[in-house]
């Protein structure tokens, strides 16, 4: 044969022992390797740079963020009232009124960016999000019936909100189970079910009275208004144990992108996996929903912008999270300041995503023809 | 079947049933993998080739009897256990975007791996020794998605090797690739067997399968209809019976192992 395939004395047995002296793999990009007692890690180089990048550009956003509004602030000011140098009305500024909307947009935003990745990893497809398997679309709904029939309470319409996407997600899983979950079935399915609660959705709206109508609009859009302390904590605790998860499950995840013979053979658990990553994904949404309303399109972006950007091999959650905590910052930054009237975080997310679904349907419409 | 060879071989089936949701593809199947054989299955397409390959891979758990793999139900180990000691090549496979062939040979490690203990110094010269033995050395900073279908099946194959299991199956590995790439891919098999690998295939072709195999599997509607060496296993009788093709057997020229050649019509002649 032509191509060099080695001779025999090169080939080792199995499992015999190990003749050749250390070699080290050539990746193709620059890696970090850790080995210190029992831990043992491999780090891309480029997504270490990309997430150190991010995180100090989301630094920055959060600075500007607190600096802006009806009462501006300088950069040193609000960095004093953060370590605690300031006292009186531009500590409560700060801490009270801005911080919690700021911490809010990162750990929410964060949490689409990872929920995303989870999603188009599992899906093999980069338009996948927790929205595809009607999580958006029945949480609305419930969220609607909160608002429109027993007209509930903040809390009230939480609890409809995560019924409502918890149902439709299991609605949806079950219907496409067939011996396992395949994810072309689960997309199908869940766009089958998410235009029926769509146009359910709207004759709701249609039905109700105007004010009704509007309030249930500004739910629908996703907003960051009036979040407090309270409810940052109670969903950051929520988040952060999710996030912990997720990454117990990432391994399973990146092995799963070789399709699910390669990873069982490989000693994968694919069902109780799958299940899980699904169960964590729609769970880091229904978190943010339920505090915010559906900011919408964060989870279907950022896993994107975060691969193009840190160039891993498939979908990889860290660059997905980060991306996904800058954009929501910046969208609400954008919502509250720049915009000619304060507006839901979740009308700018669609505008930037409907941007970017545009460009990916368009390139990858290109690419397939 | 000879029950002596059940007895002692690594990896059996013992009058399993095998197949998908209701639809059963084989039934009280019995059949045993020589240790230290190249075993190739051959059959008519749809006869459970790949579905045997399934069950011996515990990707498909029978719904009766049991895949026995070195005296225990291969269905009572961990799966990283069972991933130690068999290693599949699946038909199937998928490069994730932008992987290297570095990375992807890598992830054949996953069974050695732990939460915090990813790439040990055992893995890096796992995967390095593998991709020498495939020849990929040299590719191990491109992309996957840019290789040729013979570079890449390669890479497959050194994946498999990466983990490190003295068992491999492999379903179809030359499909998809030209004359030439096929003739090194299984060469490159034959070399894995001589350093002490049990490989099992699933192979289209009756040819490569007498000529590479050391031991031959014939299936038909599920069931094992003959095996044993390829001179006992492909003969003109048995060719006619499984595929329904009347045929001569031939020596291999080269190799002297069984060649079919059919006894269709030949281009000049007209359909009667």
């Amino acid at each position: 044969m032509s191509t060099g395939i080695p001779s025999r004395s090169r080939l080792a047995h199995p499992r015999g022992a190990d003749e050749t002296p250390a070699e080290r793999v050539d990746f193709g990009r620059r890696v970090l390797v850790v080995r210190r007692r029992r831990i043992a890690v491999r780090l891309e180089g480029r997504s270490v740079v990309v997430c150190a990048v991010l995180v100090l550009a989301a630094a920055g956003m959060a600075v500007l963020a607190l600096m802006t509004g009806s009462y501006q602030l300088s950069a040193g000011q609000v960095v004093s009232a953060l370590t605690g140098g300031e006292t009186g009305i531009v500590r409560d500024i700060v801490v009270e009124w801005r911080l919690p909307r700021v911490v809010a947009a990162l750990v929410f935003g964060g949490a689409l960016g990872a929920s995303g990745a989870i999603f188009q990893s599992l899906l093999r497809n980069p338009l996948a999000d927790p929205g595809i398997i009607g999580f958006s679309q029945g949480s609305y709904t419930g969220a609607l019936l909160v608002i429109l029939v027993i007209n509930g309470t903040y809390w009230q319409l939480v609890g409809g909100a995560l019924l409502g996407g918890m149902a439709t997600a299991l609605a949806v899983y079950v219907l496409a189970y067939r011996n396992g979950v395949q994810g072309f079935r689960l997309i199908v399915v869940g766009i089958g079910v998410s235009a029926m609660l769509a146009s359910l959705n709207t004759w709701l709206i249609l039905k109700a009275d105007l004010e009704v109508a509007m309030a249930a609009a500004v739910w629908g859009a996703g907003s960051l208004n009036g979040v407090s302390w309270g409810r940052v904590v109670v969903g950051g605790a929520c988040i952060a144990a999710l996030l912990l998860l997720a990454g117990m499950l990432s391994r399973p995840m990146q092995q799963m992108e070789l399709g699910d013979d390669a990873a069982a053979s490989q000693g994968v658990r694919v069902s109780p996996a799958r299940l899980g990553l699904i169960v964590v994904g729609v769970a880091l949404t229904a978190t943010v929903t339920a505090a915010s309303g559906p900011i919408a399109f964060i989870s279907l972006v950022a896993p994107q912008i975060g691969r193009r950007l840190a160039r891993t091999a498939g979908i990889t959650l860290a660059p997905a999270a980060f991306v996904g905590a800058l954009l929501c910052l910046a969208a609400d930054y954008i919502a509250q300041h720049v915009a000619p009237t304060p507006l839901p975080v979740g009308i700018i997310t669609v505008m930037l995503g409907g941007g970017y679904l545009g460009y990916l349907l368009f390139t990858e419409a290109r690419r397939r023809l | 079947m000879s029950g002596a060879m059940t007895d002692i071989a690594r990896l059996h089936v013992e009058s399993a049933t095998i197949g998908y949701d209701k639809r059963i593809i084989s039934e009280h199947l019995s059949v045993a993998i020589p240790d230290e054989s190249f075993t190739v299955i051959v059959g008519p397409n749809a006869c459970g080739k790949s579905t045997l390959l399934r069950g011996l891979s515990r990707l498909l758990k029978p719904s009766a009897g049991q895949v026995v793999l070195d005296g225990a139900d291969i269905s009572s180990y961990k799966s990283k256990e069972v991933a130690r000691r068999v290693g599949l090549l699946p038909q199937t496979a998928l490069a994730p975007d932008g992987i290297t062939v570095a990375d992807l040979v890598a992830r054949g490690r996953y069974p050695y791996q732990g939460f915090v203990r990813q790439w040990t110094e055992a893995d890096e010269q796992a995967v390095a020794r593998a991709m020498n033995q495939t020849a990929v050395t040299e590719l191990s900073g491109r992309l996957v998605d840019e290789l040729s279908g013979g570079q890449r099946q390669r890479v497959w194959v050194a994946m498999a090797l990466a983990q490190h299991t003295d068992i491999l199956l492999l379903d179809e590995p030359t499909t998809f690739l030209d004359i030439a790439h096929q003739i090194e891919l299984l060469e490159l098999f034959t070399d894995l067997h001589h350093v002490g690998h049990t490989l099992v295939a699933v192979l289209h072709d009756l040819n490569h399968a007498a000529r590479y195999g050391t031991h031959l599997i014939a299936m038909k509607d599920g069931q094992v209809v003959a095996e044993g060496t390829p001179e006992e296993v492909v003969t003109a009788e048995l060719v006619e019976e499984v595929f329904g093709l009347r045929c001569l057997v031939v020596p291999d020229p080269v190799a002297g192992t069984p060649q079919v050649v059919p006894l269709g019509r030949t281009r000049k002649e007209k359909a009667v």
